[in-house]
């Protein structure tokens, strides 16, 4: 059950990271200047084409290295990584690239005239994207949100790979020990469609919420 | 603002003629920042070329091209037989009576609710646990086969594409206007016929765009099997870092292969998709 929470925390704190990026990289996208446009692109199309366990390998060892390397070089002390930072990072790069393309696309699906009748009123940027466009491309976003969300709580079962206990890794331990492999994978198998049936419970209501005052979508 | 007046100045050209388009296009991707990013690009790949260690790549080609095609291998063999059981979890989802519908459905969820890693490892170490413990299958002729490793890489991934799959045949089956299916029965059809004949193409037309995403996601889930010990392309790799005790060059080569893979794969869907006419659909 300990192994349950530490995968929800990953899934949790790297899907956070991951919408972090995704803010940033959408509005990058749509706003920014030809030369961050054309690396969010490279980012975006790099980590969509390299399989998942590939770059969790990588970036688990080379980014604990690099960072290593990089506080040797300004002079401090090794910094120890834990696992869980690391597969909150790795996890929240991936679902970064991910999130941005959802949230540019619902981004793009904001009428322009509200965009620029918020400009018309002399809005600052900042309070623009506050008030108006988040908003309202949440409910063109939410549906891709929570897909994401779920790929989350799988691709934390990668992190099994690189050594670091969490549900998946923690179960074959258990069943290692006992010898009881069905029975714990069973088990572990329904925590995780839990996870996936009361996410889709929960997404049903934000969405539902999101939804309102929208026309055609009331149901 | 350049930059829209360019857009329109696109956008006319389409209309006039398609091949002034097509070079501006091409003038258009070549903008000088971009010149410079693409050189700043080729200055990375050859500082890591001439300062990280490439030694190892001739010593473990043989091993790698061999590992590649078990990879495709997957890839293809587990695409093939899973789309053959998606059409059927469709069907009985679409119209099977409510027992099967339920089952198909509840399978989908299941497959789609819990990681594939998870799957994999209940088959391999699960079930292969079970499996020798029954003694009629000790001494059957599958027995040599159900000791390896890769039947059950190919069961879990071909399981898993199937209930991806299944859910998305599930939408392309009830898609289908009813009115088609109406005047084939009114044509005199049997069912079967109505399925073969319009149902089952028209569905599948339907679905051929996501396919494509989900061989690349079935291509991005084979490494995976390199847990449960088949030697493909990841596992060749793994390998090699263990061998010479090398880190970084290996991961990033894997990777620059699966780039490549991808860009493959999207580049020959495109082509199949230009070639099937799409019209009305």
């Amino acid at each position: 059950m300990r192994a349950l929470l530490t995968s929800l925390e990953v899934a949790a704190g790297g899907y956070l990271v991951g919408l972090l990026i995704g803010v940033g990289g959408a509005f990058g996208k749509l706003y920014g200047g030809p030369i961050l446009r054309d690396l969010l692109e490279a980012y975006t199309t790099i980590i969509r084409a390299v399989p998942e366990l590939v770059l969790i390998v990588l970036v688990y060892y080379a980014g604990t290295d690099l960072l290593n390397r990089l506080m040797a070089a300004l002079g401090y002390a090794r910094l120890d990584i834990s696992g869980m930072a690391a597969g909150i990072a790795v996890i929240g790069l991936v679902q970064g690239a991910y999130s941005t393309e959802v949230l540019r696309g619902a981004i793009k699906a904001v009428p322009a005239g509200q965009i620029e009748t918020a400009r018309a009123y002399g809005m600052p940027p900042f309070l623009l994207v506050r008030r108006i466009t988040l908003p309202a491309m949440l409910p063109h976003a939410i549906p891709g949100l929570a897909n994401l969300w779920l790929i989350a709580t799988k691709d934390t079962a990668l992190l099994a790979v690189v050594g670091f206990t969490e549900l998946t890794l923690a179960t074959r331990q258990a069943g290692g020990a006992t010898r009881e492999y069905m029975l714990f994978f069973c088990a572990a198998g329904l925590l995780y469609l839990m996870v996936s049936l009361v996410s889709n419970v929960v997404i049903a209501l934000i969405e539902r919420r999101a939804r309102r005052g929208m026309p055609g979508f009331s149901s | 603002m350049r930059e829209d007046n360019a857009e329109a100045v696109h956008a006319m050209a389409d209309i006039i003629d398609p091949q002034k388009d097509k070079a501006a296009k091409s003038e258009n991707w070549l903008k000088p920042h971009r010149i410079v990013l693409l050189l700043l690009a080729a200055l990375m790949v050859a500082l890591m070329a001439f300062n990280m260690r490439w030694d190892w790549l001739p010593l473990y080609w043989t091993e790698m091209l061999g590992g590649l095609w078990v990879t495709l291998a997957l890839l293809v063999s587990s695409s093939i037989l899973g789309f053959a059981m998606a059409v059927p979890l469709g069907l009985a989802q679409v119209s099977g009576p409510a027992p099967l519908a339920w089952a198909a459905r509840g399978f989908c969820t299941m497959i789609r609710g819990t990681p594939l890693l998870l799957q994999l490892w209940l088959l391999y170490y699960g079930l292969g646990s079970l499996f020798p413990q029954i003694p009629w299958i000790r001494g059957s002729f599958i027995w040599p086969y159900l000791r390896e490793a890769w039947p059950y890489a190919l069961a879990s991934l071909t399981i898993s594409f199937a209930g991806y799959e299944g859910e998305v045949m599930r939408g392309a089956l009830a898609g289908v206007p009813k009115g088609e299916l109406e005047a084939a029965r009114a044509y005199g059809m049997s069912r079967f016929t109505v399925l073969r004949r319009i149902w089952l193409p028209r569905a599948i037309q339907r679905a051929l765009p996501t396919l494509n995403g989900e061989i690349v996601l079935q291509l991005k889930a084979t490494p995976l099997v390199a847990t449960i010990t088949v030697i493909d392309l990841y596992a060749v790799i793994s390998d090699v870092r263990q061998d010479t005790y090398i880190i970084y060059e290996p991961l990033l080569f894997l990777a620059f292969i699966y780039l490549c893979l991808t860009g493959l794969l999207v580049a020959g869907f495109r082509y199949l998709e230009n070639r099937i006419p799409t019209r009305g659909v």
